[in-house]
């Protein structure tokens, strides 16, 4: 397969996270969307790493999106859990202490 | 509204038979693979923004990330493969389920104009985007018949990368430094503080 059927998927991927984190209205939905954008971004680096030659810095830098990855959904979750315990509720719309 | 949920499986199903087909005629047997891996990409992530309850969204997300590991192994990357499905559905996705089980379930009426409309607009855009890369970029990318050949001991090289002084180290020893700060830090957020033990309240 060539290099444009991985940048379609990941195009794809990336398109349907981002209307993941628009729409759904939960916190939850926002992770996982996030999620997908993260890994639509790994997969272009990985197929552009292999079309263009004998590299290593694609597949490092997939590496490095993984591990911030995992830092990421850590304290993502720590403060929605503590929203959760705050306001009740993980609809990002009533989360407005900020507003008054 | 009448019930959706059959018609969009039923998509999902002509979508992934579409896909695998495309592949097969494309490339043969790597073409199947591949279609099987983007089905279950694009099908995974399609199934999350479908379902109404989060468990379902979750799981579903497991699709796109064994699919995404699928895609990875394909492109020669194995050992990014397997870390991305040790990773992301052993770690990241057992993280999640654990957010959804505290959090409230919501079945509240699905919104399904907001979704559609939503989708739309995406795809125009994403469209849109490709219309100018295709027009305006020339990527250096090797046609498929001149690629190197995948290499066949990513650990070895991955695990050089990292340690060699004039590659990764830096990178390597910060991502360690901001690990241990991520995880010490999630649990201090995450932690009840010790009044909520002493004086129960009463529920809100």
């Amino acid at each position: 397969m060539g290099l444009e059927a991985y940048i379609a998927v990941s195009a794809a991927l990336f398109g349907l996270g981002v209307v993941v984190i628009a729409t759904r209205r939960n916190l939850l939905y926002v992770l996982f969307g996030v999620e997908m954008i993260l890994n639509a971004a790994n997969i272009n680096f990985v197929a552009f790493n292999r079309f263009n030659g004998d590299g290593l810095d694609g597949r490092m830098f997939a590496i490095f999106v993984i591990i911030l990855a995992a830092a990421e959904a850590a304290v993502a979750l720590a403060i929605v859990l503590n929203v959760y315990h705050l306001f009740s509720t993980t609809k990002p719309a009533e989360v407005d202490l900020l507003r008054e | 509204m009448p019930d959706l949920q059959k018609p969009f499986y039923a998509f999902l199903t002509l979508f992934t038979l579409a896909l695998i087909g495309w592949g097969v005629a494309q490339a043969g047997g790597e073409g199947l693979a591949f279609g099987g891996c983007a089905a279950l990409v694009i099908g995974g992530a399609l199934m999350c923004l479908w379902e109404r309850s989060v468990v379902r969204s979750a799981f579903s997300l497991m699709a796109t990330f064994v699919g995404t590991g699928g895609l990875f192994i394909l492109l020669g990357a194995d050992f990014v493969g397997m870390a991305q499905i040790l990773i992301y559905v052993g770690g990241i996705l057992a993280l999640l389920l654990f957010g959804v089980m505290l959090s409230p379930p919501d079945m509240s009426e699905r919104r399904l104009p907001r979704v559609a409309g939503g989708l739309v607009l995406m795809g125009l855009a994403v469209a849109w985007v490709a219309a100018k890369v295709s027009t305006t970029v020339t990527w250096a990318a090797l046609p498929v018949e001149d690629l190197p050949p995948m290499s066949e001991n990513n650990a070895r090289e991955i695990g050089i990368g990292f340690l060699a002084p004039d590659q990764y180290v830096v990178a390597f020893e910060l991502a360690a430094v901001l690990l241990t700060v991520a995880l010490v830090a999630a649990v201090y957020i995450a932690r009840r503080k010790m009044s909520d033990f002493q004086e129960p309240q009463e529920d809100a």
